[in-house]
């Protein structure tokens, strides 16, 4: 007899697409956020499949720390041709020229916290009134409380305190003129399930995922990738070793793992044998017990 | 077979659940504790907890603190709102929303009970079923959780005495005999300690059940979805504007009940026209059948005049549909609900407003009487009321199907969420 039981990474995809067709439905100028990691590719992926065949209805938006990685350029850049799809770009850069932000000064220097600026002025800009985002909520404390449909108010503020009930597959994206959502279509995805899900969907990955010699130095046991950006202090060397990446970010802040790993299957026996969650490796988290949760507030990713 | 092998890890089931209990009885510890003896934890995650724990002096290391992750919380030693995690077995993936026992965030477990299919319903063994235990029961069992397992949790506190189980679980079977549960189980555990939790208990070997995680493993939650009645309420239309899908025209949304096939004779409300389905498009290409809950698009034979907020069903079985509709309201809002007010609702894919034409009563939630003389339904209040809608909806008994049968309630002005309606 046939089964009608849908298997877990199934249903979680069926969730996502309902997740995002339901920004379509509800919101006049939808966004999605684009860094370029794996949950940005899975999620632009299954926004792809929620529409097709028609194109995508809702441009993506970059912010560009002025500090990525080449490789993730040249992977949004192709994919972006690929889909058809259309990129606005957002510079921390400019706001930096503008005087919006200030660089932040001392060795572990990033651009990390004033990307929040720079997403939020975007929007403004752009009339964006709902942006799509890759967060998991497995990925940090403050991310597991989470709603998908996230409200903002006028500053871009989330209140962590006082969220709207979420009920059901009910999702209420009412709002006033300025204010927007944050939605997380990939909310209760693991890491596992992403890679589980790019191995049974086939799809081809920047290559900083994968296994490659690379420059590094080990400071305080987060191993930085060689860059303009980062300034070896004093003891400290550029030291050649085999790694990957687990997360991709800012080089500035984002660390690499010594691997092996060079196929999505190697990659999914490392992520079941980890032993350390993959923000493990951001020195952004690392910051303080609230790091994520106080960048939240303010109307980070 | 190892665990995450692709085949074995691909085709896992999924089951959510849900924590619930009053304040303080071990909700959080207890979802540490089964992360901690699944080893569904990573290190950095540990040592976060351990140094955090020992900072505060505390005699443990307070597992709690892997799912109270807000400041807060962590301040207060108390869970605010709903907290998801993850972990899988060789067997099943599991979605865990640890939910706040605090009568002030009935709202968040609320929120984490909606999409659970089975609720952990815990009480302290010193204390006993008091009134918010049976408040989060009675909401458990209003959202049509069929699976409940209560755990009498601390039992390291009373000496892991076998009567003080049996008593507590008289106690909880007398109330729960008026809920609409299929399937209660109890645990006599401790959440600090380990105790059956996922190894058995060495301390209580008068308990010949099944630890927490057995259960949690094994119940069989194959048949909790409505698959008899089609109902497809559509979400948008897929217009491509591109030559090479010149008149293509989809349907998109997600399966709320039954079983859809190309073929398949269909009627469409509000219209009431009949067609037959030409096509269904899965996330992978076209499919032979799909079923709740699946994300499709489906294409019609004809061309219908067809937008979002309609449902697709079958002729000779279709929802009601009506503008007077008899909810059971849960209210989350500290503005009460208003005889005469006016709110806008969503109901599936579909928007409208509605005015409250009456309050019939509330409910005592401990003796899950009717309160005939008090009609004032304000926060964490739950009572019956008849509503009028702006337009029909299309709808079904929410205990015949949680995805056609469920109504929110929001407030016209600042556009809050206010009430989670059950339609009886
Ligand atoms: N002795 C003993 N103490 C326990 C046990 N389980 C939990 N506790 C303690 O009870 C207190 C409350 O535990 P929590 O897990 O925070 O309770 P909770 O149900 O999550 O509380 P809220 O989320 O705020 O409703 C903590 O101090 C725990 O250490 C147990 O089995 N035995
Ligand atoms: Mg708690």
């Amino acid at each position: 007899m046939q089964s009608y039981n849908l298997k877990h990474i199934k249903e979680l995809e069926a969730e996502s697409l309902f997740v995002i067709r339901e920004v379509v439905a509800q919101f006049e100028k939808p966004v999605l956020l684009f860094s370029g990691g794996k949950d940005s590719i899975v999620m632009l992926h299954i926004a792809y499949k929620a529409f097709y065949p028609a194109g995508l209805p809702f441009p993506l938006l970059h912010i560009d720390t002025g500090h990525n990685f080449p490789e993730t350029l040249q992977y949004r850049d192709e994919l972006v041709a690929r889909l058809k799809a259309r990129l606005v770009v957002g510079s921390v850069q400019e706001s930096i020229n503008n005087g919006r932000v200030a660089e932040e000064i001392g060795i572990n220097a990033s651009r990390n916290v004033l990307q929040t600026v720079t997403l939020l002025d975007a929007m403004e800009e752009h009339g964006f009134d709902a942006a799509m985002g890759g967060g998991r909520r497995d990925e940090e404390k403050a991310r597991a409380k989470e709603r998908f449909f996230s409200h903002r108010d006028e500053f871009g503020q989330w209140d962590p305190k006082n969220q709207r009930p979420e009920l059901w597959n009910l999702f209420n994206g009412k709002k006033y003129q300025g204010e927007h959502f944050r939605v997380f279509p990939l909310s209760n995805w693991t890491e596992m399930d992403v890679w589980q899900y790019i191995l049974l969907e086939n799809i081809p990955m920047p290559s900083l995922y994968f296994s490659h010699y690379r420059e590094c130095v080990n400071r305080k046991g987060v191993l930085l990738a060689r860059s303009e950006f980062i300034k070896l202090q004093k003891d400290e060397k550029w030291e050649k070793m085999k790694i990957r990446f687990r997360t991709i970010g800012d080089m500035s802040c984002t660390g690499a793992a010594l691997s092996d790993a060079s196929s999505i299957e190697e990659i999914i026996e490392e992520v079941a044998a980890a032993r350390q969650t993959e923000r493990g490796t951001r020195a952004d988290d690392k910051r303080s017990e609230t790091a994520m949760e106080d960048r939240k507030r303010e109307g980070y990713f | 077979m190892n665990k995450f092998s692709s085949n074995g890890y691909l085709d896992m089931e999924l089951l959510r659940f849900t924590t619930a209990g009053s304040v303080d009885d071990g909700k959080s510890t207890l979802i540490g504790r089964l992360l901690y003896d699944s080893k569904s934890i990573f290190e950095d995650q540990y040592e976060a907890i351990r140094l955090t724990s020992e900072r505060r002096g505390e005699e443990y290391v307070n597992l709690a603190l892997l799912t109270d992750g807000l400041k807060a919380e962590r301040e207060q030693g108390i869970t605010i709102d709903v907290a998801y995690r993850y972990f899988a077995t060789p067997k099943r993936k599991f979605i865990i929303a640890d939910t706040p026992g605090h009568i002030q965030y009935t709202r968040n477990m609320v929120t984490g009970a909606s999409t659970a299919n089975l609720a952990i319903i815990l009480v302290d063994a010193r204390k006993g079923v008091i009134e918010q235990t049976r408040r989060h029961a009675f909401i458990a069992s209003l959202l049509g959780i069929p699976h409940m397992v209560m755990c009498i949790n601390k039992m390291d506190l009373v000496d892991y005495d076998e009567a003080v189980f049996e008593q507590i679980k008289k106690q909880f079977q007398t109330f729960a005999s008026k809920l609409n549960v299929k399937d209660i189980q109890f645990i006599p555990i401790s959440a600090l300690n380990g105790d059956n939790v996922v190894d058995k208990s060495v301390n209580m070997n008068w308990y010949g059940g099944p630890t927490l995680m057995y259960l949690l493993e094994t119940i069989h939650i194959g048949s909790d979805l409505n698959l008899v009645d089609c109902r497809f309420p559509v979400q948008l239309v897929i217009r491509p504007h591109n030559n090479d899908f010149h008149d293509y025209r989809a349907y998109a949304g997600r399966i709320a009940g039954g079983i859809f096939k190309p073929g398949d004779k269909v009627m469409v409300l509000p219209s009431g026209f009949t067609t037959h389905i030409k096509s269904i498009e899965g996330p992978d290409g076209p499919v032979k059948e799909a079923f709740a809950p699946m994300s499709v698009s489906i294409r019609l034979e004809d061309e219908l005049d067809i937008s979002r907020g309609d449902m697709i069903s079958r002729e000779n079985n279709k929802p009601e549909v009506s503008q007077d509709i008899d909810v059971m309201v849960c209210w989350m809002n500290a503005k009460k609900l208003q005889l005469n007010g006016k709110y806008s609702i969503k109901h599936t894919t579909r928007d409208a407003r509605c005015v409250i034409k009456k309050i019939h009563y509330k409910i005592n939630v401990n003796t899950l009487h009717r309160i005939q003389d008090d009609k004032e339904i304000g926060i964490n209040d739950i009572g019956r009321i008849s509503i009028r809608t702006t337009q029909p909806l299309f709808f079904d008994k929410y205990q015949l199907n949680r995805n056609t049968g469920s109504v929110i309630f929001i407030d016209e002005a600042t556009h809050e969420t206010l009430g989670a309606g059950m339609i009886i």
